[in-house]
């Protein structure tokens, strides 16, 4: 009977793990993978380009993964390139790719997978009805669409596939689906595909599905036609039935049904058993193909340029009347704005964040009093361009800082700024700006595949 | 009267994506779990007011192999946008930790 042993490096490229867990994983195995990317930290890295790990970091584990894989004559595949898997993410990871080749001398079929799509295609497809909204979608618009900084579309396990075809043996992808890398490989073997998205379900966060995940490191298991058995190679983790059972919870809004691009994995009916006190048998899985192929998009549009100031209160006589204060001086900031750099309020946005009250939740905060002896404020600012938004956040610091109060008669200083200047330009600010799914006849149409031999 | 906190080993708040947040509360035992599994704790409606939706927006998955309830909903701003207060969604479960657990005798054996 045909078995595929899978390895999941780590749960994100760029964390870490320990050598000897990938070491010990890699003996018997047919592939090893590792997810680079997540929406988890904001728009930001999509808009902008930027990756969140430091480059030395996935060079790190991206040199011992390829090394490894290079050792044992398996396929190393790289999903979400740089944090959001556009093409900028890409290129920086495909040249430390070939920076590790050449240092250590390897020598290997190399493919990218580019899956960004430009504004303007994905506009046309918008025109023909080929975008399907999901629950909690923005509006979309052409002009918007066509104005949006950075598209991505997410890979199936499809086009890692036809990259492993064509003779790659490393593969790095732009956006994919987390468990896209973890399905190719024993999809070609002949695994079925519930037993394969359900194994890279729990394989996708690396050691995460552990009962107890001292620090990332790797996991591995290994899937046959009926199910799979997965075990941490580390040996101070273990894994147990609920554990596992546990880790479908994830990051997923459903428990039981994962959407994927062909179809939806449904694990209300798994069995979850222990066959030893470090490894668990996964049965039961299934997997309803889906009537057409879809592919998840996600987008980043710009809306401003940040720029934050800083400060605390703590003057009871101040706090005891916040708001009415921050309203007032907010009426002030409007004012002088429009007088010294000609902006209607509709033109900026000025937004208060009061620590100690409901910054946190916002609007959802259940108890917004100030129970404490002082607050945190921050003073978000967004406008047309940088230079703006600093001025008006000079405005706005200086105008509330010098607000009066009925209680005190002369000059006040209401706000205390931890640092000089009060105020920090952010740059660029974006937002997601698509929750659709594409239907396309071909998996493979959303990408480019391009293969090169690297030493 | 007892208080969520009190009896789950875990209460996480996530993003499932940037458009919707997801909640786990998880038991370290069976008779925890089914004690809150048949409490106002797996009822939509406990939810709603909390985090200002329609129960129909809000949905409570049992998990009994996991030993864990979830409760899923949509974001109130997409994850990172210009009235995000919490991008990871890390900080949404905490009006939760002291919700009273009440009726597990009256919803037993019902289904929500």
């Amino acid at each position: 009977m045909t078995s595929v042993k899978a390895v999941a490096a780590t749960g994100q490229l760029g964390t870490g793990f320990k050598t000897e867990s990938l070491e010990a994983a890699a003996v018997g195995a047919d592939f090893i993978a590792c997810d680079a990317g997540s929406t988890d930290p904001g728009p930001h890295y999509l808009g902008s380009g930027d990756t969140q790990s430091a480059e030395a970091a996935v060079k790190r584990d991206l040199s011992r993964i390829i090394a490894t894989a290079v050792k044992h004559g398996i396929p190393a595949l790289i999903g979400s390139a740089g944090t959001a898997g556009g093409r900028p993410h890409l290129e920086r990871t495909a040249n430390i790719v070939r920076e590790i080749a050449r240092e250590q001398n390897l020598r290997f079929p190399f493919a990218t997978i580019d899956t960004e799509l430009s504004p303007d295609l994905v506009a046309d497809a918008y025109a023909r009805g080929e975008l399907k909204p999901l629950p909690n979608a923005p509006e979309l618009t052409d002009a918007g669409i066509r104005s949006m900084s950075r598209i991505v579309a997410m890979a199936g396990p499809e086009p890692f596939e036809a990259a492993l075809n064509q003779g790659a043996q490393i593969v790095l992808s732009g956006r994919s689906s987390d468990t896209s890398l973890y399905v190719a490989v024993p999809h070609m073997k002949g695994i079925p595909m519930g037993v394969a998205y359900h194994a890279g379900k729990i394989l996708e966060c690396g050691a995460a599905a552990a009962k107890l995940r001292l620090y990332p490191d790797s996991m591995a298991a290994i899937l046959d036609q009926d199910g799979f058995v997965i075990e941490p190679p580390n040996p101070d983790f273990a894994c147990t039935p609920q554990s596992v059972a546990a880790h479908t919870l994830y990051e997923n809004a459903d428990p039981f049904l994962l959407t994927e691009p062909g179809g939806t994995l449904d694990t209300s009916a798994s069995q979850y058993t222990a066959i030893s006190d470090r490894a668990v048998r996964v049965t039961n899985s299934q997997y309803i193909p889906a009537e057409g192929y879809t592919v998840r998009l996600e987008a980043a549009s710009m809306r401003g340029y940040r720029t934050v100031v800083l400060a605390g209160i703590r003057d009871p006589l101040l706090l005891m009347q916040l708001d009415d204060y921050i309203a007032s001086a907010g009426a002030s900031i409007a004012k002088k704005v429009l007088d010294s750099l000609g902006l209607e309020s509709n033109q900026y946005t000025i937004r208060w964040l009061v620590y100690g009250k409901d910054a946190t939740m916002g609007p959802l905060e259940p108890t917004p009093f100030i129970e404490g002896h002082e607050v945190g404020v921050v003073i978000d600012i967004v406008a047309a361009d940088q230079k703006t938004a600093s001025g008006i956040a000079s405005i706005a610091w200086h105008t509330t800082l010098h607000h009066p109060i009925k209680e005190y008669s002369g000059l006040i200083s209401s706000l205390a700024f931890p640092f000089s200047p009060p105020s920090f330009d952010a740059g660029p600010v974006y937002e997601f700006s698509i929750n659709h799914v594409w239907a396309i006849e071909d998996p493979l149409s959303m990408c480019t595949i391009s293969l090169s031999d690297v030493h | 009267m007892t208080e969520l906190w009190e009896v789950a080993k875990l209460i996480r708040s996530k993003n499932a994506g940037p458009w919707e947040l997801t909640i786990d509360i998880m038991f370290g035992n069976q008779q925890d779990y089914d004690r809150v599994a048949a409490s106002n704790i797996a009822n939509p409606d406990t939810y709603a007011g909390i985090y200002h939706l329609p129960s129909s927006d809000i949905r409570v998955f049992k998990h009994e192999m996991a030993l864990a309830l979830k409760v899923s909903l949509p974001r109130p701003t997409p994850a990172g946008g210009l009235q995000e207060t919490d991008v990871f969604g890390g900080q949404f479960g905490s009006p939760l930790v002291h919700l009273e657990i009440e009726g597990e005798n009256v919803l037993q054996g019902q289904s929500s």
